[in-house]
């Protein structure tokens, strides 16, 4: 939508955008990664002859071999059909809670900054208010009560995980709705929808993009971390820090438990950072100046 | 300045009394209560004891009553920790939270700020890849990967330090190690942007021109502004190391301040659950506080304009 509507600008802010992401090698690396990562997830606990919860209970715990390409877990399941299943649950929470977190901030950020004043300055003080919370300690509380449901934890995530979207977002209102040519399309008797539409949305999208970027990664943490203390998915399922934290558990006598989904988990974040990064500074060049 | 102050101390009571609210209410939808467990009590005892709990009072003025001592500094007792009150358990836990945090936070300064600082000053060289590549690793190294292979390798392996537990004098080491380099990488990131974006400034060459030493511009001039968004991240940073990382203390079995909250929330021990939610968001909003009055001390634009 964004990319049509700006097409008579030449060549485009998304376009020339997407060509400096293309220059930057490390961004085009993490998202050959991830986009392999991705289809690995979603394929191969297809393809692969084991399933994430078989157990065999004669073969125990075993190092890597060519059979079991992570080793086997003290129940005898191979650890690499569990990486990739518990990926899915991962990179699910990733994605879903990153959504929740944007809507909600895209949504208060533009009605902060298109109310008036008083109401502006209430809406932003309250996020300045959430901004002092105790958020983990909330998302725990909010876990043990309402039970460990995988909605819930989505819900949870995003509910905490949107302030920083709503200043973004009411920011950059603030700035464009002064500009010369809003106040020329509403002079011209544009409605609100039309405005939002036409002129505010292409125009936060920018800065949307990459904070929502820079979001999945915080989030992903925060549900394995989550897993990782029992409060999240719970065994038999598995997502990264669930493994992770059956690996710490027996690292002693077999670390290539704690390797697997360690280093899956570790590449994932470092790969979401370095996308995330390389997109602030293709859609934000000032940013990348400074 | 005052006026300012005072606005943001309102906020900090409001901040708290919203986090007692929220986490009492919170706390009372969830199914099971602090009784249950006790299977075998006959049905008057049970009833006694809800009266000398206050269980059996409107929601309100249980709320009012936690209220109530939390400001009179009247602590409940937390029936599942043997009667102890709450006050007692944050007493012998918090110590151990702080010692290591404090510790993590003077490693993440010594090893963040000079190494954002070197990057900044010579950027695009091998020393700024160099520390940002560390400052990288740092961001995917979570506390609960980077924790187990620090007390797998120097615990386990090395035998250098006890890879679990709190008894030794300098048990303090691993945690505060694993924590130090992770927030270091946050801070070597934000010292580095804020430094480069200082020295493109008009008054560093300003500064430059009128023939002041390298060391003057950077020191006496740039630094003071390129701290503002390093301050801002370590007022709640500060807060959420000196409470303690839950994760570290799972992971190193320390008996801090973390490792009483999970429990607690997990037990429906509400009395202790909410003692340390409140002291979390005290810490919290006090080095808030802190930082807003450093930065008005630093830059008194700032103090005017968001008060």
């Amino acid at each position: 939508m964004a990319s049509g509507m700006n097409s008579q600008v030449h060549p485009g802010p998304w376009r020339a955008a997407g060509r400096r992401l293309r220059r930057s090698r490390l961004a085009m690396a993490a998202l050959v990664f991830l986009a392999l990562l991705v289809a690995a997830c979603a394929l191969g606990p297809l393809l692969s002859p084991y399933g994430p919860n078989d157990q065999d209970l004669a073969l125990k715990a075993t190092a890597p071999s060519a059979a079991h390409w992570f080793g086997t877990d003290p129940l005898g399941r191979d650890l690499a059909t569990r990486v990739l299943h518990g990926g899915r649950i991962s990179l699910l929470v990733g994605a879903v809670a990153t959504l929740v977190a944007t809507l909600i901030g895209v949504g208060y950020g533009l009605l902060a900054g298109l109310s008036s004043r008083g109401v502006d300055a209430f809406l932003m003080r309250v996020v300045d208010i959430l901004y002092a919370f105790p958020f983990v300690t909330f998302v725990i509380i909010l876990v043990v009560v309402f039970g460990r449901e995988l909605w819930l934890i989505f819900a949870a995530i995003g509910a905490v995980e949107w302030l920083t979207m709503a200043r973004v977002v009411r920011g950059q209102v603030l700035a464009l709705r002064d500009l010369e040519f809003v106040t020329a399309s509403r002079a011209s008797g544009a409605r609100l929808p039309h405005l939002l539409l036409r002129h505010l949305l292409p125009n936060v999208l920018g800065p949307v993009v990459v904070y929502a970027s820079l979001t999945v990664p915080g989030v992903m943490l925060l549900e394995a971390t989550l897993s990782f203390l029992g409060l999240g998915i719970q065994p038999p399922d598995a997502s990264w820090g669930v493994l992770i934290r059956e690996g710490a558990d027996a690292m002693e006598t077999h670390p290539w438990l704690l390797a697997g989904p360690g280093l899956f988990f570790s590449v994932t974040l470092l790969a979401l950072n370095l996308l995330g990064d390389a997109l602030r500074d293709a859609l934000d060049p000032k940013s990348a100046a400074a | 300045m005052l006026r300012f102050l005072a606005s943001r101390l309102i906020q900090a009571v409001l901040v708290l009394l919203a986090v007692l609210c929220i986490t009492f209410v919170l706390l009372k939808r969830a199914p099971g209560s602090p009784l249950e467990s006790e299977r075998n009590i006959p049905e008057h005892i049970r009833a006694q004891k809800r009266a000398q709990l206050g269980l059996d009072q409107p929601e309100y003025v249980q709320l009012w009553r936690h209220i109530h001592a939390f400001t009179t500094f009247q602590f409940p007792v937390s029936e599942k920790n043997g009667g102890r009150t709450v006050d007692e358990i944050i007493r012998e836990a918090f110590p151990v939270s702080a010692v290591v945090g404090g510790a993590a936070l003077l490693i993440a300064l010594g090893l963040g700020v000079p190494m954002g600082a070197l990057a900044a000053l010579r950027p695009h060289t091998l020393e700024d890849r160099a520390c940002m590549l560390v400052a990288t690793a740092g961001l995917c190294a979570p506390s609960l990967v980077l924790g187990p292979l620090v007390a797998l390798g120097f615990g386990l392996k090395l035998r250098w330090f006890n890879a679990s537990g709190w008894y030794d004098a300098d048990d303090w080491v691993l945690p505060a190690l694993t924590l130090g380099f992770i927030y270091s990488a946050s801070i070597a990131r934000l010292t580095r942007a804020g430094l480069r974006e200082t020295l493109a400034q008009e008054f560093i060459r300003t500064a430059r021109a009128k023939g002041a030493s390298e060391a003057a511009v950077v020191f006496r001039h740039a630094f003071k502004l390129a701290c503002l968004p390093l301050l801002n991240y370590l007022g709640p940073a500060a807060a959420g190391l000196l409470t303690g990382s839950i994760v570290t203390e799972v992971v190193f079995q320390l008996p801090g301040l973390g490792r009483h909250f999970v429990a607690s929330a997990v037990n429906r021990d509400y009395e202790l659950a909410m003692a340390c939610a409140a002291f979390y968001a005290l810490l919290i909003v006090a080095f808030n506080l802190l930082v807003d009055f450093v930065q008005a001390l630093l830059n008194p634009r700032i103090g005017w304009h968001r008060a």
